[in-house]
């Protein structure tokens, strides 16, 4: 397993999930041990911080802003007005208020960042595994398209996707969000399945799992209760950098005009601002604090990843 | 067509080479105190001689050999003592020596060769042009003929087809690649060469081949050595003398023949049962018990105390200097035959050499 | 010499999949037929002949057939809204994107390689941080977004660079005058690129030298007497380039997304530009020659990449 030390006895939560033998409760002693350890690396703390705020942001986004931008009431004719005292952030192309705005994309532009890691996270591991565990022809097949899926440049590849399947999204819950979510997450999971193919590669060769399988366990069983476990952290770390990765990604695509414009995103509002003109007419508050917010979720993320990523590889430790 | 011949046997053996007393390296932590890993480090050279120096990883050997050279990393620097050189070219204080100045004695006086020699060469460079830079940085006015002329006169030397030489490190062989780096460190015609565990790397038959080669070329050229090694049957085979280190200090130095007859440290003592005679009864020796003393939390007395069979409780209390118990042979213990009343404690340095 | 004949064997092996991947994912996520009736510019007439051309009514494996013998032989599709063929759209497009990415990719890959040389002997000192936490700040944040600030601060407050466009429209030069108008309006567009993929180098090459300044290899050189600029720049940075080659290599897709970003940004009339109206109109045949194209680029420049690292690593050669 990953981490060194045994946390002492506790009665929290994931304690007592972590009782549990389940996959749940593994991954509850991951994230338990990790955070733990992440305490103690000073970047790992602040990014932890910052990525706090945003989350409670998101999470309570609706009830703080100060304006739905979607009421038809928001329009004004306050158009690109500057920071004032009605509206702290100035206004939009279209009277409305930039920091509403900003507070719940903080929503989607979190969401999927999460959720489009996910599905590279999962998509990524069932070929990870698959392809270090069985080896032969799966081996190979596998590991040739993981390349050629690394090859390609991936926003062409998005654009297209998004493009292709824009139109199917409409009657979707979310709409053009969720085939964000599939795009990215789509596109994103060649490099995590490559570096859990040679973690399960090294895992397979270990005693324990030859003994397993000399005492005649299952296939299915093996990959539960031997390999998964041991691979888990790897993918823990991974995916929280794939969820920075994933969060450029969606700032890029819908600044292209892929996004939804229904919905506020940060990537959405640069979007608006530069059809608008934002830049040319001065209008700083309405592309600048977008931007701001994406460089320090990205940022933060990518801290707290190196930080797991130390904490799961103690071999990077000591470079620093 | 000058290229400079390595220093032959016109070379007067028996006068001093290098001189080092009291050498102390260190770094500091991270509260800011001072940490020493050698203390206290006092050996001579004499032309000619080769001297083993000997101890467990970690005791200090390489630390010691760096300095001779001024390569000591970034976070090391030398904290007491001198070094000396009675070169050639004139009297060389390496400690009070600039960067500069560092670089100008560097393989012309004094070389080294690495272990393992697996990386000790530049991988994407052929092996001439390593042996030519060397070449083209001391004799500046050394022209390409001069250079391949050399390199051969090396290789043929050290026992490589000269043809060889613009070939890439990995092209060669373990124990090739140790004669290439050994030419390379001829190559300016150095006085002193340091070995730092230049045979730990490699098989038996190619240890012997090369403790020979160096022997040969030792005696040709009229060189000084030193040799680092935790192997103390090498030392037997090809040193005049050997110091042994334990925790960053010597602790006895002396001829090969007084050591292995007569040691008087215990650590020494232990070190030789713990090489099997060949003939002798076929069992090894126990293992010492313990570790070696952390630098930065060494024992108030001896360093090698705790793990001492013969210690007393005076040991732990009294730090020793080095002591000489004739010419030549000095121990830092206790139980050396100290004549009556001049024990070698810190503050009554009796008669050092 | 096999050994790269391998390399372009296989490189011709993955554009081949491109072309299958393209195919399929056209065919099966949209089709065709629906989508030329969606067309309004296509009268029913051109529309037959197109659907008989394509043979859209026939089997799938006619259609690839038909497919791949045009692609192969440079006739891509027509593009739905300018009604050019997409290599014509494409051919016409590319000079402004070379010039754009492949000055930004010199000027980044040599400002960058440097800093990180910098941080990587200074380590652990003021100037290794700064330019390590520069480098992630840089790398953090959208390319476009660094775009549209330098657009309002440097163009439009203080007037210094056009904002946007190749040349100022409808206006007459001589040929240096053009040149220098051009150079005006490239100016921001590759500042803007260069410092987007300035951090990935500084960040590689800090990396790489890092590793390589803890080779014995490198103690020999400082052993030998070598001053300090030399055993970086003769031994250390020499070995430190094969990392970074390899690794640059493989992000090579992020200098493809920072072109078309940035040609969207400053309506730079490139490949960039293409994809951005082409997203526009759904002009499907350019999205998909695009694609193509730029995947087969992308290879193209791995190979280098590969051929390159032989060139750089004798390890790797094979007698």
């Amino acid at each position: 397993m990953s981490a060194t030390a045994t946390p002492p006895p506790q009665q929290s939560t994931t304690a007592i999930l972590s009782g549990s033998k389940g996959l749940f409760g593994r991954l509850s002693t991951t994230a338990n041990r990790s955070f733990k350890l992440l305490v103690r690396s000073k970047s790992g703390l602040i990014g932890l911080g910052i990525l706090s705020v945003f989350t409670l942001i998101a999470i309570i986004g609706p009830w703080i802003a100060p304006q739905d931008p979607n009421a038809s009431t928001s329009f004004s004719d306050q158009i690109l007005a500057p920071p004032s005292s009605e509206y702290l952030l100035g206004t939009d192309d279209n009277g409305r208020d930039v920091l509403s705005q900003l507070i719940l994309g903080t929503r989607i532009s979190m969401l999927v960042g999460f959720a489009a890691a996910i599905v590279s996270a999962v998509i990524g591991s069932i070929v990870g595994i698959s392809a270090g565990y069985f080896g032969g022809w799966t081996d190979r097949i596998l590991t040739a398209i993981d390349d050629w899926f690394l090859v390609i440049p991936f926003l062409p590849l998005a654009i297209v996707l998004a493009t292709l399947l824009g139109d199917a999204a409409n009657s979707l819950p979310l709409g053009r969000v969720f085939i964000l979510i599939l795009v990215i997450g789509l596109t994103g999971w060649a490099g995590t399945s490559r570096i859990i193919r040679s973690q399960v590669l090294s895992l397979k060769q270990r005693v324990f799992v030859e003994r397993a399988r000399a005492l005649g366990s299952t296939t299915p069983w093996i990959i539960r209760k031997q390999i998964l476990p041991n691979v888990l952290p790897l993918i823990f770390a991974n995916t929280v950098l794939i969820i920075a990765i994933s969060i450029l990604t969606e700032s890029t695509l819908s600044f292209l005009g892929l996004g939804d414009p229904s919905r506020a995103s940060w990537g959405q509002m640069l979007n608006a601002a530069n059809d608008s003109g934002a830049m040319a007419q001065g209008a700083w508050w309405f592309f600048v604090p977008p931007g701001v917010c994406i460089v320090l979720v990205v940022i933060a993320f990518t801290m707290v990843g190196y930080a797991i990523e130390e904490i799961v590889n103690p071999k990077l430790r000591e470079r620093r | 067509m000058t290229a400079t011949t390595p220093a032959t046997a016109t070379r007067a053996t028996g006068d001093v080479l290098l001189n080092v007393e009291g050498l102390a390296v260190a770094y500091r932590d991270a509260a800011g105190n001072e940490i020493r890993l050698v203390d206290d480090v006092s050996f001579s050279l004499r032309r000619g001689e080769a001297l083993g120096l000997a101890g467990e990883s970690g005791c200090g050997k390489t630390t010691t050999a760096l300095s001779i050279l001024g390569l000591l990393p970034t976070n090391l620097y030398r904290a007491a003592g001198t070094i000396t050189l009675n070169s050639e070219r004139g009297i060389m204080h390496i400690d009070r020596r600039t960067d500069r100045g560092l670089r100008d004695l560097r393989w012309k006086n004094v070389s080294i060769v690495f272990q393992g020699a697996m990386n000790a060469l530049d991988p994407v460079m052929r092996v001439s042009k390593q042996i030519g830079e060397a070449l083209r940085l001391h004799e500046p006015g050394i022209d390409d003929a001069g250079v391949k002329g050399r390199i051969d006169e090396l290789f043929e030397y050290v026992g490589i087809n000269p043809n060889r030489a613009s070939q890439y490190p990995h092209e060669f062989s373990g124990g090739m690649r140790q004669r290439v780096m050994i030419a390379l460190a001829l190559a300016c015609g150095p006085e002193l060469i340091i070995g730092d565990e230049p045979t730990t790397a490699l098989d038996v038959m190619m240890q012997a081949q090369i403790l020979e080669l160096l022997e040969e070329l030792r005696k040709e050229f009229g060189l000084a050595m030193i040799l680092i090694t935790h192997d103390l049957s090498v030392l037997a085979e090809t040193c005049d003398r050997v110091a042994i280190m334990y925790g960053g200090q010597i602790a006895e130095v002396g001829s090969v023949d007084t050591l292995y007859s007569s040691p008087q440290h215990p650590y020494t003592h232990r070190l030789l049962g713990a090489f099997p005679a060949v003939g002798g009864p076929r069992e090894l020796a126990p293992p010492i018990p313990g570790v070696p003393p952390d630098p930065a939390a060494l024992p108030p007395g001896c360093r090698f105390e705790p793990r001492c069979h013969k210690a007393q409780d005076r040991c732990a209390q009294e730090q020793l200097a080095l002591a000489w118990m004739d010419e030549g042979h000095g121990a830092r213990c206790l139980f050396a035959p100290w004549p009556e009343g001049e024990l070698p404690t810190i503050g009554s340095p009796e008669g050092a050499a | 010499m096999r050994h790269v004949l391998i390399k372009i064997g296989i490189a011709l092996g993955t554009l081949g999949f491109v072309l299958v991947f393209n195919f399929f994912l056209f065919r099966v996520a949209g089709d065709p037929a629906k989508d030329l009736l969606r067309n309004p510019r296509i009268t029913p007439e051109a529309r037959e002949a197109l659907i008989e051309e394509r043979g859209l009514n026939e089997g799938l494996v006619t259609q690839f057939r038909i497919y791949l013998v045009n692609t192969l032989s440079g006739e891509l599709e027509t593009s739905y809204s300018t009604n050019r063929p997409v290599l014509t759209e494409i051919t016409e497009a590319l000079p402004n994107t070379i010039l754009l990415v492949g000055t930004a990719t010199l000027l980044s890959a040599f400002i960058g390689s440097w800093l990180g040389v910098v941080a990587a002997s200074r380590r652990g000192r003021a100037s290794d941080t700064g330019i390590t936490q520069g480098s992630l700040i840089l790398y953090s944040m959208p390319e476009f977004w660094l775009g549209m600030i330098l657009i309002w601060l440097l163009a439009v407050t203080l007037g210094l660079f056009p904002t946007g466009l190749k040349v100022n429209p409808g206006q007459e030069f001589s040929s240096v005058g053009y040149v220098w108008n051009v150079i005006q309006h490239a100016a921001l567009p590759i500042l803007t690129l260069t410092l987007g993929l300035l951090g990935q180098y500084v960040v590689i090459m800090r990396s790489a030298l890092a590793d390589v300044l803890n080779e014995d290899f490198v103690t020999t050189a400082r052993a030998i007497g070598l001053p300090n600029y030399r055993v970086l720049r003769d031994h250390a940075v020499r070995n430190a380039l094969l990392p970074v080659v390899t690794l640059v290599s493989l992000n090579l897709g992020f200098v493809v997304s920072g072109a078309i970003t940035i040609e969207a940004l400053f309506s730079w009339p490139g490949i960039g530009q293409l994809t951005v109206d082409a997203i526009n109109t759904k002009d499907l045949p350019m999205l998909q020659g695009i694609f193509l194209f730029t995947s087969a680029a992308v290879i193209i420049a791995n190979l280098f990449a590969d051929i390159l690292l032989t060139y750089l690593d004798p390890r790797v050669r094979v007698s």
